[in-house]
Parts: structure tokens; C-alpha cells; sequence
């Protein structure tokens, strides 16, 4: 797919794909992360989004075109991986108007009903394309067009923490409490990062999101479960 | 056996310190060098803003450069050692006070059980950096002190905090280890930046503007410095969500520019013109809403 390659100041190296949201692309970034974590040195995170891998190197770089060549030969040449599965994430949420706390303007201004809304947001399989915004924040793909909305054009300061918004041509979750200008429909009762646990995130960059709709019972049955640490989020691997 | 050897001929003697806040500052919080290695999964790197200074302080009482520091920012708090210790300030002039007599910067300081240090306004720079000996000793979270919303229990300093700190050696030798405050770090204003991987966007034009005007310094925050809006710099180009980082210049589509600082988002949707280097990053951390400041291109 010939990604080109980029100094990101003195110590980064941004490597770029056509400017899509694909599922391509983000398939063959992630082989590229696997296979530069494998074989490449002298790095401290490497992060990616949905047409860029960024490499945070320990130390400036000396030779760029030393480093970009090792990199490319590294891109060309197969390699037999060991753990590229993926998982589909079942997410309950409540659309209630409790939680949903622009559940009414949302459904107002798009001239839905709040069965049709549920119906088209918990259908699609979403793919999760990297992390960000906020610690566990996982960038989404694959909202039906019917349910964009433009964003907020003043924010709201304090968008509670598991609330489920939909803004422009996306749709997340917030993992915690934080200003934003996603419109809430709705509330997951599932925490998407605790910080204590030694993997703070269980959700990783190409794996899948399906939501399920709650009742308000449900919410508050799975939070008891949730602090009880008696409720496992079901998962499988997926198959695409 | 040999650590216990070394241990009993020092006859080092140990106490379990800690600070309590008397009365917080504007924006108080602890830090180290950052949170590096999370950023994949969203957690900003955090740690000191002008990281010159704060390992200046640490080094004045000979600690790691990987002990956390209290960072204060524009106003500083009041604080009680409940016990002895050793302590040193550096960057910005808080006109700190023991006791309400005044003591200096740049130096080794010896505080008793029960000593109030307070700090007042910062005379010049905006972040003024506290090193107790063998650091401040919080929660570690993800690998690191650095105080961030959601990662940390303690964020910002509250009224009646108690703060553990490192063990304090009893008999600490006090040479003259003093060291002179480097003017330029506070004085200059030119921020070395090399090209952003959106730079090219700019007109030739715009490129131009960029590099040759001053641009005043709007809002400061531990996130970002914003600069007031310039529309000859409004532009219509857009990019995808993509790699951020501390020190990466944004440029808004109506001519905004952000320079993004520790606690930072890890992704970003506005071109990214420039990238300070280290060193900017420390010296733009010093300068106060109102100043100016100007780019000027490095290269690798």
C-alpha cells in the first residue's frame, strides 16, 4: 500500500496511508505495528490511528533515511504472526432518558422514533480503529449515515462517565467523565478503563463493538455485578 | 549483604516524612518526567511543563531525575512539614518564604518539623518547581507520579492534603551548591520548532507569517497554550484523527494556534504545523498569559 514516512520533531516517526477510514488500511497498520514491535529497536510506544502509525523513539534521530529504509524493508517482508485475533465486545446500554440526556433533542432534530434510533445504532458490527480523546476512548467506524449529527456547537462541560454519544459521523463511548460535544443517547454500565488493573483497556485497535439495548433494571443489575466484580463482559473471536 | 554493610557504616537514619497543605496555590499538582509507554491506549504522557527546571531542582539535592516534584503554577500554596527535610526550588520566582523569612532559589534548604513554607505570585515565569529529598511519594499509577484526572487519585492540591514524601537522610552535609538562575531560559522568546507533517499546507505565504510574526499567548493551561486567532492563517485543510503529542503546534481552520503541552489528547483532528523541540517546550511553560512569543524553524 506504500506508506510514506515522516520526521514527527526529533524523536517520532510518523508513517501515513491514504487519507481513508477503511478497514484495509487499518488491517494493514496493524500488521505493520506487529512487525515493527517484533523487529525494530529503540522505541518507547507506538500508537496508531485510522491512516497513520506514529513510532515515539527513545532517542533523536541521528539518520532518517537509515531508520525509514530499515522500516520499509521491515513492511516488505512477510512474517508469520503469532496474535492478530480479534474480538467482537458485547456492550449493553441503556437508552433511557435518564442517561441519554440528549436522547430528546437528538431524536427531535433527526425526526426519529426512540425504537428506530435503538434499532440502527445497536445493528452494525463497529470496528474499533485506535484509541484516543480520553484513556480507553475507542475511535469508532461503521455508524449507519442516517444517524449523523453535527456536533455540539458549545460543548458540554461535564459528559458523564459510560455515557454513549453520537457526534458528526461517529459514535463512542466516554470512558470517563470529561467535557464533549457528542450528543448522549444513552449510558453503558461497562467501565472501558480502570487504571488499577495491569491491562488498564480490554479493548484493542481492530477489534469489534456490538451494543445491545438494557432496561434501567438491567443497568443497575450489571453495575451491582460490575462492583461485585462478578460480570464478564461477553466476547468472542471474530471471524470476519 | 553488602547493601546492609554499606547501610550500617553510613549509619543512615531514616524518618517517614510527609507535607501537608495548609492552603493550595492557583494550580498545584505533582510530577515526574511523564507517563511514557500508555499512549497507544489514550493516556496523555503528563509530568513536568518546563522539565529545565524541575530537574534543576532535584539535581540542587542531588536526586533522581526520576523523583517527582511539586509543580506550581502562577501562584503558590502554603504547605507544613510534619518533619524534618531537605528541599530546593527552581523555576519561576515565587518569592518563597520559611517561615515568612524570606529564602533563596537555586539552592539546598534544610526545613525543621512544623516549618511553614509559603510561596506568593510569580514575579516572572509562571511555574515554580519544589524537590524534597528522595521525592514526593504519591501513588504511582501506570508506571508513573505524574498527577492526571482518571489515572491519579490526588490531582490538583487541596486545603489539608497530607503528601508522603521520600525518607529523609538525618545528617545531610549543606555545601554551597547554589546555582544561578539562567535568565535566558525566562527572557527569550523564540521557540525552536521543526516542521510539522502539515506544515507544507501552508501557503507560502502563511509559511511566511508563521515565521516571522509575534504571537500573543491567549490562554495557558497544563493541556495547551492557545494564541490569539491570526485569519491570515485560517486555512480550509483537513485532517484525519492522528498522532499528537506535548509540543505539537496545531493551527485551527479559523487561524488558531495551539500549542499542545503535557496533558495533551494523544490524538488530534487540526494540521500540525510545527513540533517544539524539548527545550521549547520548557521555555514556553514559563511564559504568562499576554506575552508574546515567535517560531523559528530547526532541522534534524
Amino acid at each position: 500500500m506504500n506508506p510514506s514516512f515522516k520526521a514527527f520533531g526529533s524523536k517520532a516517526i510518523l508513517i501515513e496511508w491514504p487519507p481513508q477510514i477503511s478497514e484495509t488500511i487499518l488491517l494493514d497498520i496493524l500488521l505493520f505495528k506487529q512487525k515493527i514491535e517484533s523487529r525494530f529497536k529503540g522505541f518507547y510506544d507506538l500508537t496508531t490511528a485510522y491512516n497513520s502509525l506514529t513510532i515515539f523513539l527513545q532517542n533523536p534521530i541521528t539518520d532518517f533515511d537509515k531508520q525509514v529504509a530499515i522500516l520499509k524493508n521491515i513492511y516488505q517482508t512477510p512474517i508469520r504472526l503469532s496474535n492478530l485475533d480479534h474480538y467482537v465486545w458485547q456492550i449493553p446500554v441503556c437508552y433511557d432518558l435518564e442517561f441519554g440526556l440528549d436522547l430528546e433533542f437528538y431524536l427531535k432534530s433527526k425526526n426519529l422514533s426512540l425504537d428506530q434510533l435503538i434499532d440502527l445504532h445497536t445493528k452494525p458490527l463497529y470496528t474499533i480503529h485506535f484509541l484516543g480523546f480520553l484513556p480507553g476512548f475507542p475511535y469508532l467506524g461503521g455508524l449507519p449515515e442516517t444517524l449523523n449529527i453535527p456536533r455540539k456547537f458549545n460543548p458540554s462541560l461535564n459528559v458523564p462517565k459510560g455515557s454513549v454519544g453520537i457526534g458528526g459521523k461517529q459514535t463512542g463511548v466516554y470512558t470517563m467523565e470529561s467535557p464533549g460535544g457528542w450528543y448522549v443517547i444513552g449510558k453503558t454500565p461497562i467501565p472501558f478503563f480502570d487504571v488499577n488493573l495491569k491491562d488498564p483497556c480490554f479493548l484493542k485497535a481492530g477489534d469489534k463493538i456490538k451494543f445491545f439495548e438494557i432496561s434501567k433494571d438491567d443497568f443497575y443489575k450489571i453495575s451491582n455485578e460490575i462492583e461485585k466484580q462478578n460480570y464478564l463482559v461477553k466476547m468472542e473471536l471474530y471471524h470476519a | 549483604m553488602k547493601l546492609k554493610n554499606r547501610i550500617t557504616w553510613l549509619k543512615w537514619n531514616f524518618i517517614m516524612h510527609s507535607i501537608q497543605v495548609i492552603k493550595p496555590g492557583y494550580c498545584d499538582s505533582i510530577q515526574d518526567l511523564g507517563r511514557f509507554g500508555y499512549a497507544s491506549i489514550g493516556v496523555p504522557v503528563s509530568g513536568v511543563m518546563d522539565a529545565l527546571s524541575a530537574k534543576m531542582a532535584n539535581a540542587l539535592i542531588r536526586n533522581s531525575q526520576q523523583n517527582a516534584v511539586l509543580e506550581m503554577a502562577l501562584i503558590g500554596p502554603v504547605l507544613m512539614f510534619q518533619k524534618e527535610a531537605v528541599i530546593a526550588i527552581s523555576g519561576a520566582d515565587m518569592s518563597p518564604k520559611l517561615n515568612d523569612i524570606p529564602v533563596k532559589m537555586q539552592t539546598k534548604l534544610a526545613v525543621k518539623t512544623g516549618d511553614i513554607l509559603s510561596f506568593g505570585k510569580a514575579i516572572y515565569g509562571c511555574r515554580s518547581y519544589l524537590a524534597v529529598k528522595n521525592g514526593f511519594r504519591t501513588d504511582k499509577k501506570l508506571n508513573s507520579y505524574a498527577a492526571f484526572n482518571g489515572i491519579t487519585d490526588l490531582v490538583i492540591l487541596k486545603k489539608g492534603v497530607i503528601i508522603p514524601i521520600g525518607k529523609q537522610l538525618k545528617i545531610f552535609r549543606f555545601g554551597h551548591s547554589s546555582i544561578k538562575v539562567d535568565r535566558q531560559h525566562f527572557n527569550n522568546e523564540v521557540l525552536d520548532a521543526y516542521k510539522g507533517p502539515e506544515f507544507e499546507l501552508l501557503t507560502p505565504k502563511q509559511q511566511d507569517i508563521l515565521l516571522t510574526d509575534g504571537f500573543q499567548i491567549v490562554k495557558n493551561t497544563r493541556m495547551a497554550y492557545q494564541f490569539a486567532d491570526v485569519p491570515s492563517l485560517a486555512h480550509k485543510c483537513e485532517i484525519l484523527t492522528s498522532a499528537v503529542m506535548p509540543g505539537t503546534v496545531q493551527l485551527t481552520q479559523s487561524g488558531k494556534l495551539m500549542a499542545l503541552m503535557k496533558d495533551c489528547q494523544t490524538t488530534g483532528g487540526y494540521p500540525r504545523i510545527l513540533q517544539l523541540s524539548d527545550e521549547a517546550i520548557a521555555v514556553l511553560a514559563q511564559k504568562n498569559t499576554c506575552q508574546k512569543i515567535k517560531f523559528k524553524i530547526i532541522h534534524l
